[in-house]
């Protein structure tokens, strides 16, 4: 994986991170408009940068359409890829 | 349902391959405080939760928790791959080569196999939610040994994310057990 898929994966790693620690927040505190807010604002960068991702690279889910061949197969797979 | 998503939650960071360290944190991966345990019973348990926000809580940290053994998974996978036979002997998983190769499999760090044993679900919220405020402590104690145990500072990166996050989800379990015992004393009637 070149430095700059990885630097986008990164990237889009810590924004899902980010939402995700929200989304456990909010399911204790459902009625924090501020936390809703950041979280509303947080998915739709992540959505943005998940879609630019996945076009470039080919797809990480399974709502996202594949080139010829099948693009899913495609290396490296998580645990394959050097993050250091 | 559940769908995959190809990356994992964050990065799984080792300076060198390691059989030795691999052999311990195979623990988070089939031990009795693993990430397997911790998911399989949080998603076990949501079922008979009282409230919106326990079902809630129980599914996302359940989930997250699935992310974390691919997370470990990654990390074992990386300190194994290239070990010869005389390196895993040399530590003691001739054992776990005889039975399983060099792939994983749900164990302990002394090759004890996972079980359910491990886990529990009471039906009694209060008592469910203890065990998971239980859980996650004993899980964040596990990660600070292995911690310890290692000289790697790119894997104890990860394993301290993966410290945090217990942390985390103590104090989500912990407001979920509070709004829990209020709802279960408003029911009450004298």
């Amino acid at each position: 994986m070149d430095r700059d898929q990885l630097c986008m994966l990164q990237e889009l790693m810590a924004v899902e991170f980010t939402a995700l620690e929200f989304h456990l927040y909010l399911d204790t505190h459902p009625t924090d408009q501020k936390a809703l807010m950041e979280y509303n604002s947080v998915v739709q960068k992540l959505k943005v940068l998940k879609q630019q991702y996945q076009e470039r690279y080919g797809p990480i889910t399974y709502e996202q359409p594949s080139s010829y061949p099948w693009q899913w197969i495609n290396e490296p797979w998580p645990w394959e890829i050097c993050y250091e | 349902m559940w769908s995959y998503e190809k990356k994992l939650q964050y990065p799984a960071k080792v300076g060198k391959a390691n059989v030795k360290m691999a052999k311990y944190l195979i623990t988070q991966y089939g031990g009795p405080d693993g990430e397997l345990a911790a998911s399989l019973r949080y998603l076990n348990q949501r079922y008979t939760m009282p409230t919106p926000q326990a079902k809630g809580i129980l599914t996302d940290i359940g989930t997250e928790e699935m992310a974390h053994l691919e997370i470990i998974a990654t990390l074992v996978y990386k300190l194994m791959d290239r070990a010869s036979v005389e390196e895993l002997k040399q530590v003691d998983l001739g054992g776990h080569y005889a039975d399983h190769g060099k792939a994983l499999f749900y164990v302990n760090g002394n090759g004890v196999p996972w079980t359910a044993t491990y886990i529990q679900a009471k039906g009694d919220p209060v008592a469910d939610l203890h065990e998971d405020m239980a859980a996650e402590e004993k899980a964040r104690a596990t990660y600070e040994w292995l911690i310890n145990l290692s000289d790697d500072p790119d894997l104890n990166d990860t394993l301290r994310f993966l410290r945090e996050r217990e942390v985390v989800h103590f104090q989500r379990f912990g407001e979920t057990l509070q709004i829990v015992q209020e709802y279960l004393d408003s029911k009450k009637c004298y």
